[in-house]
């Protein structure tokens, strides 16, 4: 009933609005119950949660930041790892949507006493839980508690190394918003990749928006398992993707630099010499920025290790985004919570 | 022109007369442009909002400020609206101290424009608000009227009414339809009142 019709001759005065109008609002797009990983959404679907984010972002700097959408809703954090910002972001999101937070840790519940994972969401679901935000030290762990969930969403707030999505979508988020777009912008992603599921996020998004990541860091902390056969299989999700060990090559041409937190437990596994030689050889500092890519942005999924992964005047810099990402986590967890604990949201799967 | 199953309520130059006429009310009730902020409700608010703007801004030959809401947020019916996702609110000036002027296509119950009035509030504290929609098909669930109307279109609910705009639909018309799925029910219009 809505068809678009071609504009009448004497009717293209207004033409220029009327693009600036279908360019603002392709159709909303979004499938998904839960959110476990990027790899099930699609290109449409993120550039939907970009779009809603920066309508959210916006809502941040008025002087009332809170909404009553979630009224009656219910969203749970059920953190069986230290977090600060994932926690505290998603608690933040869900009250200014107005929806009732609950946090639970794994210490001090159940889960002490040998509940066992399956038992504990039944239980959340059960106490009439709308979205279960988890985070767990064992890679999987979300899939598992949303294949028996029939009645609460589940959000992964990073399993083991594996996935970490809203940290993506606010990585994607924070490239699209300083570059404007994220078609073909050179991402050097420097570390430990392959213990990251910060990295493997960012992966699967930015290969979906059409960027270029390109790996660097020691050889046994690249992500083989996800690279194999490429440049064999047609259509390999990661056909894009480069591996550069020498960060000075890397750095050539960047649009992004994210250094990723050494985790100390890998130079125990034998995979890394030393923190002073990775700082030599991988340390993102300012010399090296000036030298390659002087107007890079530079950012980083936190906690930082200053003075290892990054030199702390490269950390607090002009062209660092670090804190910015705090706030874009925000806004696309609100863009999500919307989908996902608005009741009856849509034809879910 | 209507497709099959439509009636024409009003044309292009219709719409354009009316509007008009609506750009000069608002200035008369408001003494001028002075303090005036006019604000499409999305989406078909937007445009019209926008094209208001121009023909007071014609009129008084000062600039008058015009922006856009998104409401979604500020429902009563989320529940009902399957996936929601917010569009950009962008206001060019603060409310506070301002004459808000919401614009709406059709006003039917009522209910977007008291989500319109708890956005508005959320972000600043306006003087006045009023309301100006192309079409009041009546039908209200909530105490509310429109300040400024195009035209009133006496409808049944077993009608659709249906607001087209260059802008967002490559043609300027407003057409009046049986509901989809609607027990039949005679089209009415204001021009062959029951």
């Amino acid at each position: 009933m809505t068809s678009i019709r071609p504009a009448r001759e004497e009717q293209t005065a207004v033409a220029p609005f009327a693009a600036q109008i279908a360019e603002s609002a392709p159709p909303a797009v979004w499938r998904h119950r839960h959110l476990l990983d990027l790899d099930a959404v699609s290109p449409e679907e993120i550039a939907t949660v970009l779009r809603s984010a920066k309508a959210m972002k916006a809502m941040l700097r008025r002087e009332v930041k809170k909404a009553p959408t979630l009224r009656g809703r219910t969203i749970m954090t059920l953190f069986s790892e230290p977090s600060t910002r994932t926690r505290v972001s998603f608690e933040t999101a869900g009250k200014l949507l107005s929806a009732d937070v609950i946090n639970l840790s794994s210490s001090g519940s159940s889960t002490e006493k040998g509940e066992s994972l399956v038992d504990t969401v039944l239980t959340l679901q059960a106490a009439a839980a709308d979205v279960l935000v988890m985070r767990h030290s064992h890679s999987g762990a979300p899939y598992l508690a949303a294949s028996v969930l029939e009645r609460t969403s589940v959000i992964n707030a990073g399993d083991g190394s594996h996935a970490h999505p809203t940290q993506a979508l606010l990585d994607l988020f924070t490239i699209e918003e300083r570059l404007g777009s994220l078609e073909e912008k050179r991402v050097v992603i420097v570390g430990d990749i392959s213990h990251s599921r910060v990295a493997r996020s960012d992966l699967w998004g930015l290969c979906k928006m059409g960027a270029t990541p390109v790996l660097c860091g020691p050889p046994t902390l690249m992500p083989w398992d996800l690279l194999k056969r490429r440049g064999f299989d047609e259509g390999h999700p990661f056909a894009g993707v480069e591996v550069e060990t020498d960060i000075e090559r890397a750095l050539g041409g960047a649009d992004v630099v994210m250094p990723l937190r050494l985790q100390k437990e890998r130079m125990a596994a034998g995979l890394l010499p030393s923190v002073r030689e990775y700082a030599r050889l991988w340390q993102v500092n300012q010399e090296r920025l000036s030298r390659h890519c002087p107007e890079a942005v530079v950012m980083h999924p936190g906690p930082m290790n200053e003075g290892v992964e990054i030199s702390p005047d490269v950390a607090h810099g002009g062209s660092s985004a670090v804190e910015e990402q705090v706030t874009n986590g925000l806004a696309v967890r609100m863009a999500l919570l919307l989908m996902l604990a608005a009741p009856h949201g849509g034809d879910h799967d | 022109m209507p497709e099959a199953g439509e009636k024409s309520i009003l044309s292009r130059e219709q719409i354009r007369r009316a509007l008009n006429r609506i750009a000069h009310e608002i200035l008369e009730r408001n003494g001028g442009a002075g303090e005036l902020l006019l604000v499409g409700v999305r989406t078909r608010g937007v445009p019209l909002a926008q094209r208001l703007g121009e023909l007071v801004s014609d009129i008084e030959g000062e600039p008058v400020p015009v922006g856009s809401l998104d409401v979604t947020l500020y429902r009563d019916d989320v529940h009902l609206r399957g996936l929601l996702t917010l569009e950009s609110t962008d206001l060019p000036v603060s409310v506070t101290d301002r004459r808000v002027v919401l614009v709406d296509d059709v006003l039917f119950t009522g209910r977007t424009v008291r989500a319109a009035m708890d956005a508005v509030m959320d972000i600043g504290r306006p003087t006045k608000v009023q309301l100006a929609a192309l079409i009041d098909r009546g039908h209200r669930d909530l105490p509310i009227r429109a300040d400024y109307v195009g035209k009133n279109i006496p409808s049944s609910l077993s009608e659709d009414i249906r607001v087209r705009l260059v802008e967002t639909d490559g043609v300027d018309e407003v057409v009046i339809m049986r509901r989809e799925g609607a027990p039949f029910d005679r089209l009415r219009t204001s021009g062959e009142r029951t």
